[in-house]
Formats: C-alpha cells, structure tokens, sequence
C-alpha cells in the first residue's frame, strides 16, 4: 500500500523518559525519533517491557517528556496548563487494552456518548441532533443505541464495549487516535470487526492511527509504517512490507520467526 | 490405526443455575484420538471450549454437571464417577489439565518440589522423597527445564518458565491424555514458542500419549495438532486435519473463522478480512434448527427449523450443515 504521505501531525525528536532517580534510574525509552503523517496507520510493535506504552503515555500527554521535543502540527505541543491540555486532547484520543477499565462504571452510557458531543463544541445543539448523532455513532460500530440506552457499561460484554469506545472516538473525531493494545482481550472473529471499523474510520476522517502491539501478524495487517522497539530504541522502522517480509535487525528476524506460520515452515529450533 | 486414547460418545453437561435456568454448554459432543495424536479444539469465546476441557476430566463441581454420553479413556469409561474417585484414580495419570493462566496456580511460599511430590503423593504415598526429587530432575533434564527450578520459588521465576514448570510437573505421571486450555495466550511470542516445543517433545519422547490443544489462536492450531475440531455454541460442526480444515474449510462457520486468521506473511496483507457478524447464540435457550443460521451468510428459512445432522464426507471429515459439500464450494468459490 504505497500512498502518498500527508503533512507531519506528530514528531518526536530524541525523546528520552527516565523513570526514578539514583540506583533505581531507569531509562524506559531512550532517544527515540520519529515522524507520523496524517492519515497512516503507523504501528509500533516490542515486546512486554520494550516501552511502547511510555512512548503512547507521553505522547497522550499523561507523563512528561524528560528530554526532546514533541512537535505537533509542526508546533512544539504546549500543554501547560489544563485549558491547553483539554484543547490538546480533543485533536488526539486512546483506546486501551482492557475496555472493562476504560468506562467510568457510575456514568450511563448516554452520559458517555453526551459528553464527547459537548466536548467537541456540540453543547448548544438540541436534543434531537444529539440523538441522531449517538444513534449515528452507534450504528458505525455495528450496536444498535435502543438497547444501549439507560444501561452501564458493565452490562455489555467485551466486545461491545471495546467497539463503544470506536464509537467514542467517532464521535470525537480526533486528528490522532493511539491504539494500545486494543485487540489483545478480544478473539480473533472480534478482533477482525474491530480492525476493520478502525481502518474504516480511518478512511472516513483521515486520522492518524498509532497501534501499539505485540502481534506482529496485525501490524503487517494494518500498518502503513512499522516501528519495531526493543529495550526503549527503535531498532528499525519502515513500510510494512519492508519491515515484516524482508527484516535486516537480528531482533526483527527473531521476533518475526517466533510467530506461528501457515504458509511457511514455522521453526522450532531455534529457541 | 493406532489404539484409542479417549473416546467421548455423545458428551453432554450443563452448568445449573439460580432460577432454573439450565446452560447447556456442551451438547452432544462425540470425538476420537489415536495413541500419538493431537486434537485442537477451535472457537470464538463463548461457544464451550473450556467447559469441553472440563467434562472431558470427569470432575465435575457446581455449577458443572454431568447429564449423559460417555468418557472412555484407554477403554475405560469414567463418566459418572464420583468427584473424590476421579481426583485420586484419574487425574494426574490418566488425564492431566492445564487451564489457562496455570502460572498463577503456583503456592508462592512452596518451593517447586514440594508440587511434584504433592502431586505424587496423591497416587503413590510410599515413595520418598529422594525418589521423587531425583524421577523430577531427571524429567526436568530431559525437558530442557533448569534442575535448579525444583528449589525456588514461584516468585522468581519468570512467566514463561512458570508455565513450562506448571506443565512439567502435570504431566510428571505421564498422563494418557493431556488437555491444554489456552497454555500460552497469557505468554509473549517467544515464551509461547518455547512452550509449544515443550508440549511437542512431550509427545514425541511419549511422555503423554495424546493431546487436546484449546485455543481460538489458528495459525497456532496449525502448527501443533494434527486434526482440529471447530466448535460453535455447544457442538462440533466441523471435524478435519489441520490443513483441510485450514485450507479448505467447508462449514460456513469454519470458512468465517479461517477468514479472520492474520500471520505476518507474505501475500496476506491484501486479503480482506472476514469477520462474522453478531455473538454466538445464549445457550439458556438454544435456537431451534442449526445453532448458527442467525449469523450465517447462506441460511435459507428450512436452517431455523430442522436440526441438521453431523454428515460425514471424504475419511473422517464430518460436518454439521444442511448444504452439500459441493455447494458450499462452489459458493464460496464465487465469493473468492
């Protein structure tokens, strides 16, 4: 899928988080560089401890950045005070591994759906817009908002709160949206709709979409860009397909060979 | 044809319920593995597939009970025994289980040896403890597990080798039949492998006689059993090798879960995925006719009111839908 990029929405450059001080100073990612375009799917894929989720964490704006700089829409990101940060956080959103944690579970899911319409400036609209609109966004992802409404969240199954959240996201229309994890508690029929409503969304408002994973099969499947992580680097980064199919980092070869196969031989000696 | 491991004729049980309300999560399940061969058991959540593993012991505890069909391990049949019987004759030398997240069954103030002579103990309270420390390091050796592990604890021991070392001392009494839940879907790629190659070499130094591998991971299916059953809300629909049912799928339900399998490899990248729309049926009121006709591309009305029969086709492929084998190919050759 060779496309033309868009202009650069978000770029890192030598960012460095270190988490303690002292004996216990740990860098979690060191020096990392990179440049996301609008509209690419980019992925960034490590195993459990590499710091792919530090990287989406500052990225998102929840930790600090301790050295580098983050340039959004060309801009050096200001989030200094809560006014910037809240304006911040409506051009970029998250969708998070576990959807049974991602809902606050005393809020119905109206309310919900409610508060991504008044936070993207829909406030003032009538009653009936804001249904049609909910009723929209709940069609997008396959549920139906008559049998939503006046429910908690806990009262749906995974699956159905995991595609809540796209609709959130629908909703909110954000120029990035970070993916961690978002496929991990989900099976693999689920986890086919749910990627396929992601990469739709995509095409629909020509956000960007960061995955973050360890399913290295999704990431080929998805992505325009891959960005492989090991110990807080990116140890190489590329289009999909030169990445997944022709890797030159050992640690990409090795990562890619432990995958179950169909086609190929799948190789058990070599762990 | 080698000898018959474990045979499950008709296999049904339900989990009770307050209000009445019974579950019937397997329903009529028949299945049949060789001495040396593996079984993969395919499926979304939802459909049965753990609660399969669990009737298959034949130790059943509320909510689970056993209603009727027959367990028949080595030619011995242990369905309706009692729970107390099963755990001291069965368990452990006839059926080993690990369920999923096995790493976390672990005592965290026991050191490993003091499971295996547990689990020893059970069957055999004469041996000592020398016997068995010096019966567990050698399986350990040969497992390609550190000895050393027998002395720690839980705690120091990293997921991965949790799990390997839960699986080790499982099958310590070489089992006749092992049933894996989901051993590695809590594990990362490389600890998954090196779990994968454990469960092979213990069937390759016949260390367990036979396998049933659970998991809704295909490509990982494929690579380790030899014949994968598909299992939807309660029944098995559809029955093959690993490859057939890979390849050449022929229940619609089959065909859509193949058609969500991602592997990084290349080609598969243009393909576009199949998911199945909707959720596997409530199985407190099973709908009548086929199970799978509300979510099912091809249903015609007659798929809501017969029950359709298991047909066998080809050598010993069967499965459950009113269509032809001839039709169903075509169709979905149409369809690309």
């Amino acid at each position: 899928m060779a496309k033309e990029l868009g202009k650069s929405v978000l770029k890192g450059e030598n960012i460095t988080k270190v988490f303690g001080y002292g004996k216990t100073r740990t860098e979690a990612v060191k020096q990392v560089n990179f440049d996301f375009h609008e509209g690419e799917v980019i992925s960034i894929v490590g195993e459990s401890g590499s710091g792919k989720t530090t990287i989406a964490r500052m990225i998102l704006g929840l930790i600090g950045i301790t050295e580098g700089t983050l340039l959004f829409n060309g801009q050096p990101r200001d989030i200094s005070n809560g006014r910037k940060k809240k304006e911040y956080w409506k051009n970029i959103q998250a969708v998070f591994q576990d959807p049974f944690s991602s809902f606050n579970i005393f809020n119905k899911i109206d309310d919900l759906l409610l508060d991504c319409i008044n936070m993207t400036g829909g406030k003032h609209k009538s009653d009936k817009e804001k249904f049609d609109m909910m009723t929209e966004a709940c069609s997008f992802v396959n549920l139906k908002y008559a049998e939503l409404t006046n429910k908690y969240p806990f009262e749906l199954s995974g699956g159905q709160m995991q595609r809540l959240m796209i609709a959130r996201v629908f909703l909110l229309k954000p120029k990035i949206l970070i993916a961690d994890e978002p496929t991990s508690m989900v099976d693999a029929c689920s986890r086919a709709t749910i990627l396929d409503m992601l990469l739709k969304l995509r095409d629909e408002i020509n956000m960007t979409i960061i995955f973050i994973t360890h399913d290295i099969g999704l990431a080929y499947y998805v992505s325009d860009s891959v960005y492989i992580m090991e110990h807080g680097k990116f140890v190489e980064s590329g289009p999909a397909e030169d990445v997944i199919i022709h890797p030159q980092a050992a640690y990409t070869k090795r990562l890619i060979s432990d995958v179950p196969k169909i086609y190929g031989e799948w190789d058990l000696s070599t762990v | 044809m080698g000898k018959v491991m474990l045979e499950v004729k008709e296999l049904k049980t339900k989990y009770v319920t307050r209000f009445k309300e019974d579950v019937f999560a397997v329903d009529g399940v028949s299945l049949k593995i060789e001495e040396g061969k593996s079984l993969g058991v395919a499926g979304e959540s939802g459909c049965g597939k753990s609660t399969l593993a669990l009737s298959l012991m034949g130790y059943y505890f509320a909510p689970l009970h056993y209603i009727s069909g027959d367990i028949i391990i080595d030619g011995n049949n242990i369905s309706g025994m009692k729970p107390d019987d099963v755990r001291r004759k069965i368990l452990g030398t006839e059926i080993a289980y690990i369920p999923q997240a096995a790493m976390n069954a672990l005592n965290p103030t026991q050191k490993i040896i003091r499971f295996v002579e547990d689990v020893i103990h059970v069957h055999d309270k004469g041996m000592s403890k020398k016997d068995i420390y010096d019966m567990a390091v050698e399986r350990f050796r040969i497992l390609g597990l550190p000895p050393e592990v027998l002395q720690k604890h839980a705690v120091e021991l990293s997921g991965g080798m949790k799990q390997r070392t839960v699986i080790a001392i499982s099958t310590i009494l070489s089992p006749k039949v092992l049933i894996a839940d989901e051993p590695s879907s809590a594990l990362d790629v490389t600890s998954q492998k090196m779990v994968i190659k454990m469960m092979r070499e213990l069937m390759e130094k016949g260390f367990i006689k036979s396998m049933i591998f659970i998991t809704h991971e295909l490509p990982l299916l494929y690579n380790v059993t030899d014949d994968i059953v598909v299992m939807y809300a309660g029944q098995i629909v559809e029955k093959g090798t690993a490859k057939e049912m890979v390849f050449d799928p022929v229940h619609p339900y089959s065909k859509g879960l193949m058609g969500s399998i991602i592997v990084p490899e290349e080609g598969t990248r243009d393909v576009q995925l199949e998911a199945i729309p909707g959720t596997p049926p409530n199985l407190k009121h099973p709908p009548d006719g086929c199970r799978f006709a509300a979510r099912c591309k091809y249903a015609k009305p007659e798929c809501k009111v017969y029950e359709v029969p298991e047909k066998d086709f080809e050598d010993g492929r069967m499965y459950r839908c009113i269509y032809d084998v001839d039709y169903l190919k075509e169709v979905y050759g149409r369809n690309g």
